[in-house]
């Protein structure tokens, strides 16, 4: 496959400048908003602080909402990236096979029987427990049958998962007030209540999920040639299944947990990686870690400014503009076979 | 034995719709206030007591007809949509439509904030599921149509809609949030004989269309070669079917919400009882899927009083599983 950049060095060099875009962006998403800062002020807001309203607002929401935000960027695409080399299907994805429903059904539904009595850690391994149930009845489904887990198989069974677990969702918020009141945060998922205590909690799960993700790039590579040549180079690919979707559990669970559900940047991310750079995942995986890190906050950026007066989930900001590129994708000439 | 079939056939189509008849009078009877099923028969015909004449008449009666024609209009829009699409997982859900007339009847909800008399409702929904159906065939189009190519569409094209659907919830005012939730979720609560009305004609002049024009949709089933060989115009017969399951499932929506799992389950139970002729077949769907969505909406509404549960949320939880029966079966026939 030709890919925009071919030399390791070119590689290289297009990393640095993704990383630049990154820091970029973080910075914007700092600064601009309902107000607008100066660097001045970001800087005076940890080296002297005042209290003033300015400083409360970029130490309290600005800036873990800029971190939160790099953070399930970076954790969805990487998901993402497994979950396309695992099934050989490019159009995997956290969301399209319903895990992220899941983890929020397991979220909500805790929150229905119990009401608003959990820590974050406690709803954090809820969301976990949710995608990891989904994860594994997907799996199961998906490969009862003729011919295994096909493309079509794997696509059916998530929408169908996944609108069964909306449809639990809405019950729940029905017939209880008080999980109504937080049912937008679950339908669709929402930067705006960051918390900069729950990433911190999270970070040392994604951390090792991410740390685990790097280590694994050889054998993406070489589990996305199919299962034959995998066995006979010599990888267990049962063992190698399992961490796969302990990974993508941590992260998709875990990022539904501080935000809700945030669609097709699992999705994306990976073939944007994959159009620059191939489809060596030794580069797909650090190339997507930085890009959907980079795609979120800008798209959180821009789901601020949609609406004068209130702010769109930027769930809403993400599906609409992975919609475009879906279909683009699915059209395109090399998936002329599906 | 052609003829014997036949006979047997129609005997199974009287069955379902005695039992629809049944379930039918049974409903009326069950809710807060229980009717004996003898005050139903006669208030049914003008002679019972004045409180059950009210009841039944003003509050259940329009609910129960509502959540059988919207039950009917879904089965047969999911029975055209699989024989279309020659995949036996194809639903109204599948192309868009469903999400598409919900966005629509969100934003109509929100933004029009009830200036706008709700007779526009149904209309508002059916070019909502137009546009999205539309829009998923035309994308999905591509020397043809694949079915991967669209579910995959499809999936997005929903996903994109329900995006929407909370953008426009968003955009309006707050109180209205849980109006438009119950709606996403599908029910026939607080239906009158206002919407009835716009509903039934609808309903019957598109299901009758596709009743006539069953033997066209068996010969599309087959293939557009063999359709074309025997004098079939293909591509205008399908335009024609499509633009009848469309509005069918978005006028559906348009009264009832998002209903799912109907239009996917009623036409295969529908073909487990009669044969696989899709003029049979749309009848006894149709008859089912009514069946189905007043069992979901007599559980929503009786199991858990006071509180009034959509039905969809019903549907959606005895369709996924079916759903998993479905693939299993489809892979042990290979």
């Amino acid at each position: 496959m030709n890919s925009l950049l071919s030399s390791d060095k070119r590689k290289a060099l297009g990393f640095v400048a993704a990383v630049f875009l990154l820091i970029l962006a973080a910075a914007a998403s700092v600064l601009f908003g309902l107000k607008s800062f100066d660097f001045a002020t970001v800087i005076g807001s940890y080296s002297s602080f005042t209290g003033s309203d300015e400083q409360l607002i970029i130490r309290t929401s600005r800036v873990p909402r800029a971190l939160t935000a790099a953070v399930i960027g970076c954790s969805l695409a990487i998901s993402g990236v497994l979950l396309q080399a695992m099934t050989r299907n490019p159009l995997a994805s956290p969301s399209i096979l319903g895990v992220n429903a899941g983890a929020a059904l397991s979220i909500v539904a805790m929150l229905y029987w119990y009401g608003a009595v959990f820590s974050f850690s406690q709803l954090m391994w809820f969301g976990f427990i949710g995608a990891g149930i989904t994860a594994c009845l997907i799996y199961i489904i998906a490969m009862i049958g003729k011919g295994g887990m096909t493309p079509l198989k794997l696509i059916l069974t998530g929408s169908a998962l996944a609108s069964f677990a909306s449809s639990l969702n809405s019950l729940f918020m029905l017939i209880s007030n008080e999980t109504l009141e937080n049912a937008l945060y679950w339908l669709t998922g929402s930067l705006s209540n960051s918390n900069m205590n729950h990433m911190l909690q999270m970070l040392p799960y994604f951390f090792i999920a991410w740390v685990i993700a790097l280590f694994m790039c050889r054998s993406l590579n070489i589990m996305a040639m199919g299962d034959d040549v995998a066995t006979g180079l010599g990888q267990r690919m049962a063992w190698i299944r399992v961490v796969t979707i302990l990974v993508v559990v941590i992260l998709a669970g875990g990022s539904v947990a501080l935000a809700g559900p945030i669609s097709f940047v699992g999705i994306m991310i990976p073939h944007i990686s994959r159009w620059i750079i191939g489809n060596d995942h030794r580069w797909v995986l650090p190339y997507s870690a930085v890009l959907g890190a980079t795609f979120l906050l800008l798209a959180d950026l821009l789901s601020r400014f949609l609406l004068d007066s209130k702010e769109v989930p930027v769930g809403v900001t993400t599906a609409i503009l992975g919609v475009f590129f879906v279909v683009v994708l699915v059209r395109r000439k090399t998936l002329g076979q599906i | 034995m052609a003829r014997s079939s036949k006979r047997f056939i129609s005997l199974k189509i009287s069955a379902l719709a005695l039992l629809l008849f049944v379930a039918l009078i049974l409903s009326i009877g069950l809710g807060s206030l229980h009717v004996p099923v003898l005050d139903v028969i006669k208030a049914l015909v003008r002679m019972g007591e004045a409180k059950y004449q009210l009841i039944l008449f003003e509050l259940r009666l329009p609910r129960i007809t509502a959540a059988i024609l919207v039950g009917a209009a879904m089965a047969i829009s999911g029975t055209i949509l699989q024989a279309l699409v020659r995949n036996p997982l194809a639903s109204p859900d599948l192309m868009g439509t469903t999400s598409g007339a919900t966005a629509a009847v969100v934003a109509f909800i929100t933004i029009m904030n009830g200036q706008i008399s709700v007779a526009w409702l149904p209309l508002a929904a059916l070019v909502g599921g137009c546009a999205a159906s539309a829009l998923t065939y035309m994308l999905a189009w591509k020397d043809g149509s694949s079915p991967l190519r669209i579910a995959m569409i499809g999936v997005s094209i929903s996903a994109a809609f329900g995006a929407l659907t909370i953008y426009f919830t968003i955009a309006g005012p707050t109180y209205l949030v849980s109006q438009a939730l119950g709606w996403m979720a599908g029910t026939v609560y607080g239906t009158s004989w206002n919407h009835v009305i716009v509903l039934a004609p609808w309903v019957i002049l598109c299901g009758l269309i596709a009743l006539f024009q069953s033997r066209t949709l068996n010969i599309l089933e087959v293939g557009d070669q063999i359709a074309t060989g025997v004098g079939v115009s293909v591509e205008r017969k399908r335009f024609l079917f499509i633009a009848l399951s469309v509005i069918l499932a978005s006028s559906a929506v348009g009264i009832a919400g998002g209903i799912s799992f109907v239009g996917l389950m009623a036409p295969h139970i529908a073909r487990k009882i009669v044969a696989n002729n899709n003029g049979v077949v749309l009848v006894a769907s149709a008859i089912i899927g009514a069946l189905l969505l007043l069992l979901a909406d007599l559980i929503g509404r009786t199991v858990f009083v006071p509180m009034d549960i959509p039905a969809g949320i019903f549907t959606a939880i005895l369709g996924a599983p079916f759903f998993v029966y479905l693939m299993y079966r489809q892979g042990k026939r290979g």
